[in-house]
């Protein structure tokens, strides 16, 4: 796609989401809210393994350590304010993503991919199995965060319509945020390590260091979408850090094309657009969605971002010869 | 030819007297379990000669590079650059001290531009991490010294290609250029020759001669016409150990090296 065409394309998806909650369908909002909130997540997890080349199947955990600060660090009965829980969740999970990055960057490969994962089972027993996390049921959050600055309230997270433009606002800001700094002197270097890390080393480059902060980094926005998640549903429970979690969002990833943020919003869309018309459709959604899946990755190599290309090739040439 | 000489060097760099030592390895023994890869191999690069590693396959030319580089560290054995004991450095250490390198198998980033592969290359030299939200692509400092060293390595018709689309011999001079974008006064060259055209041989022949003078050049090279007219030093490695080092007429002149080399041709002969 030019420039132009993407830049045009990105508008419209962007207007067309704009337009969600004027259905007035709350189901469909809540639904869309939540997409969008997965599609932030999707990002995040890119940064990682589509520009760095780190395929981290762990990064639930981040997600999950930001929902439960929320939780944790909001007051039972009244809104904690929205501009401390927010920095200090976001925070903290950024915090979480740079501990186990000084320990998971060491490694490479099939290694890395396990010991990321082992790393967020560890975030998981530590909520399922304490006091601190209230175990399998969770926590609540009953009162959701207040926006309010010294007595004027700019926006609600208690509305819906108010909460789903604050996620769409959120996911544009993280968009914007992630391709100004792949354009960054660091973010080629990011990309650098993910074509050839040891020659990124033999020109100068410790990669060690920029591993992890693209890690911490990821980390960090990983945690903004677990923010938005506990406040939309209200409740925080383990299976937000599950290994199931962090293999969604890396499917999301996969569908969507790596190393691609549009793909990566548009993995989360289908993902979830799957999970409720097969769940409609039968008891057993996994499995045709499984097998969609496996579909997907045989004859959509580079996933829903490439198809533009390949709808313009095909039309050129008469015909794919692929 | 292009009129930029030595694009990577800053001017008070180029003014260092030649003659000095740049790199000084002395003793440095590699054991990969049993096998003794270098025994013992002392290697000395002044500025402004060219240094040639000779040596039949397996000789272990590649592994004495890999430790001059960082990239395998020594059993035994310093190294110094300077002065300074750069033994326990890694890759990307040496790389900042000024030890730049190229590799045997061509090592580049193959779906970036050739400007995109060497202003890496230079960006590494002033490394801002912080700077998140500036833009890679108006570091004018980083995409000028990038096409200088294009240039340099007899690229300059190529920037904007795909780096993976080049011939062979252009990708070797892809990573010339890589080196060059690195200020490196210390040039470890694997085998920069070999898959060449005889015209783009004599290219790079050229390219080595102009970078001589300031920096210090250590080359693995099998091509003997290009190592007698670059070469001040030579040494020669047998089974992971230096059978002769001097100067070209004392190697064209030993009877150990005729033995190593040409004894090994006559047995084929007869």
């Amino acid at each position: 796609m030019s420039s132009l065409n993407s830049m045009i394309f990105k508008l419209a998806g962007l207007a067309l989401l704009a337009c969600v909650p004027l259905t007035g369908e709350s189901f469909y909002v809540e639904l869309a809210a939540k997409t969008l909130v997965l599609a932030i997540f999707a990002m995040s997890l890119d940064l990682l393994v589509g520009f760095t080349g780190l395929v981290s199947f762990g990064h639930a955990a981040y997600f999950g350590v930001a929902a439960y600060a929320v939780a944790l660090l909001s007051p039972k009965y009244e809104a904690a304010s929205l501009w401390y829980v927010l920095p200090a969740s976001v925070g903290l999970s950024a915090l979480a993503a740079l501990v186990v990055g000084l320990f998971v960057l060491r490694t490479k490969g099939i290694y890395f991919i396990m010991v990321t994962l082992a790393f967020a089972q560890l975030a998981f027993f530590v909520f399922h199995d304490t006091p601190l996390g209230g175990g399998s049921d969770g926590i609540y959050l009953n009162v959701k965060p207040s926006a309010e600055i010294a007595g004027w309230v700019p926006f609600e997270l208690d509305n819906a319509t108010h909460l789903y433009y604050f996620i769409l606002g959120a996911l544009v800001v993280v968009y914007a945020f992630l391709a100004r700094i792949l354009q960054s002197p660091f973010g080629r270097v990011l990309v650098g390590i993910k074509s050839n890390e040891h020659r990124m080393q033999s020109m100068g480059y410790l990669t060690f260091r920029y591993k992890l902060a693209a890690f911490t980094l990821a980390g960090g926005l990983g945690g903004i979408a677990g923010f938005l998640y506990a406040v939309v549903f209200g409740f925080v429970t383990p299976e937000l850090l599950s290994w199931h979690q962090s293999g969604n969002v890396l499917l999301m990833v996969i569908l969507g094309g790596m190393g691609n943020l549009v793909g990566a919003v548009a993995g989360a869309f289908v993902f979830t657009g799957m999970q409720e018309v097969f769940g409609s459709w039968t008891k057993h959604w996994q499995l045709v969605m499984g097998c969609v899946i496996v579909a997907a990755v045989l004859f959509m190599p580079g996933g829903l971002s490439a198809v533009p290309a390949r709808i313009k090739r095909a039309l050129q040439g008469g015909g794919s010869n692929e | 030819m292009s009129e930029v000489i030595n694009p990577g060097l800053s001017a008070a760099v180029q003014a260092a007297p030649a003659g000095e030592i740049l790199l000084v390895a002395e003793r440095i023994t590699r054991r990969f379990g049993g096998l003794v890869a270098n025994q013992d191999v002392c290697v000395t690069l002044p500025r402004g000669k060219v240094h040639v590693l000779l040596g039949p396959n397996g000789a272990g030319k590649s592994t004495c590079i890999n430790m001059l580089s960082g990239d395998l560290p020594p059993s035994e054995g310093t190294i110094h650059f300077m002065g300074k004991d750069i033994t326990g450095l890694s890759a990307a250490q040496r790389s900042q001290v000024g030890i730049g390198r190229s590799y045997q198998r061509t090592n580049i980033f193959p779906k970036f531009t050739v400007l995109e592969n060497v202003r890496l290359a230079a960006q590494s030299r002033r490394q801002q991490p912080w700077r998140i939200f500036s833009k890679a692509m108006k570091q004018q400092w980083a995409l000028e010294k990038a096409r200088a060293c294009i240039e340099e390595a007899g690229l300059g018709a190529k920037v904007d290609w795909i780096a993976g689309v080049l011939s062979h011999g252009e990708q070797r001079q892809l990573e010339i250029a890589m080196v060059l974008a690195t200020d490196a006064q210390v040039m470890l060259l694997d085998e920069p020759l070999a898959g060449m055209g005889s015209d783009e041989s004599a290219r790079m022949v050229e390219v080595l001669k102009r970078l001589k003078p300031s920096r210090a050049i250590l080359l693995v090279e099998h091509d003997m016409d290009a190592v007698f007219a670059v070469a001040d030093t030579i040494t020669v490695m047998v089974n992971g150990q230096v059978l002769e080092s001097g100067p070209p007429a004392q190697i064209k002149a030993s009877v150990a090296v005729q033995q190593a080399y040409l004894g090994q041709e006559d047995s084929f002969h007869v």
